[in-house]
């Protein structure tokens, strides 16, 4: 349940976002976050319901992006999207595994709708 | 069934709609959550410029204390290890390290599953860092929860033991593509628990191409060698 903690840093986040734009309060956080983040959205909802309270965000929505894992093959010099959820970076084109992984760890506050 | 986390889609977890608040306007943020982790994980690496750390995750039971308690022994004669131990509950591990003859500081994180790097830094002010040739944060056994956080570590051991089925890797991606090091513990009873080490390799190579791969027996020693030559050998590199 690190969830509660990403949350917890997320509402420092936005709250410092929001204040240093004179809002009053936020009403939707949109978050990015990678496949591989390791992130479960039950578990979010859960820890930002309890959260958000007494905050800037006490009322806001908060909508998620979920971003795919891109590895990189340095034979073919191309990226490409992981086909599964294993974390497996297999290169369609040569079947070499990459270790390169270019996109799938994000956990970003990517913007806000404030008031 | 219950949402898949890894699946490539936009979902929206809560709310009551999905377009604008009327009278809201957008601000762009583009920061990450582990903004302040990474940070603080920064000025712990300045800290630990002349030791080696290893940020060592795993299950609970797959034996860190145990290669810990070794790897301290077999490299006493020449270089001083630190640990910092992070658990839920006790300072059992900190109490066997100490006894093992390594200086050891436990961080009794209660309900948090994870190492945050500012528990390491409260951790590591209260040892005596010059002295440490090789510091091991021991982070709580959890495959999950600690893959986001930076610790400021050089780098990150996983470990999975015989006893836990060949295809962990799989099944924790994130922490496993994230390690510089693979551990395969617990040898010495693989053959009574029907490890099948080949489908356990393929596991680890099929995640982690790049990460160096130890299979040993904390218990019996067996495989250590190896092990410790490559701590050596990363030791040496950082300092030069």
């Amino acid at each position: 349940m690190h969830e509660f903690s990403l949350v917890v840093s997320m509402l420092d986040v936005a709250e410092a976002a929001a204040r240093q734009e004179g809002a009053e309060r936020i009403e939707a956080i949109h978050l990015e976050i990678g496949a591989l983040a390791g992130v479960v959205p039950e578990a979010l909802e859960f820890a930002f319901a309890g959260a958000r309270e007494g905050t800037m965000a006490a009322h806001a929505r908060l909508e998620v992006t979920y971003l795919p894992a891109i590895a990189y093959c340095a034979t073919c010099q191309s990226e490409f999207e992981l086909d599964n959820r294993f974390g497996i970076a297999m290169c369609p084109v040569c079947d070499t595994p990459s270790a390169d992984l270019r996109q799938g760890r994000e956990l970003h506050v990517s913007h806000l709708e404030v008031a | 069934m219950a949402a898949d986390p890894l699946a490539t889609r936009d979902v929206r977890v809560s709310g009551h709609g999905t377009s604008e608040a009327p009278g809201a306007r957008v601000v762009q943020v583009q920061k990450s959550l582990m903004a302040h982790n990474d940070g603080v994980a920064a000025s712990n690496r300045q800290t630990f410029a002349r030791c080696l750390v290893l940020n060592l995750v795993s299950s609970p039971g797959s034996g860190k204390t145990a290669l810990l308690e070794r790897t301290v022994r077999e490299l006493s004669d020449d270089l001083h290890l630190a640990v910092i131990v992070g658990d839920l509950e006790t300072d059992n591990d900190a109490l066997r390290l100490h006894a093992a003859g390594a200086p050891s500081v436990q961080i009794v994180t209660g309900t948090v599953c994870h190492l945050e790097a500012e528990m390491v830094a409260r951790a590591a002010d209260q040892l005596d860092i010059a002295a440490v040739d090789v510091l091991v944060i021991e982070n709580v056994g959890n495959l999950v929860c600690p893959a986001a956080w930076d610790l400021g570590e050089d780098l990150r051991v996983t470990m999975l033991s015989v006893t836990e089925g060949e295809d962990k890797p799989l099944k924790y991606p994130r922490i496993f593509k994230d390690s510089h090091a693979v551990i395969v513990n617990k040898l010495d009873i693989a053959e009574a628990v029907e490890f099948d080490r080949e489908l356990a390799l393929q596991s680890v190579r099929k995640v982690a191409p790049a990460a160096a791969v130890f299979e040993l027996s904390a218990r019996t020693g067996a495989g250590m060698a190896a092990w410790l030559a490559f701590l050596r050998e990363r030791l040496a590199a950082k300092r030069g």
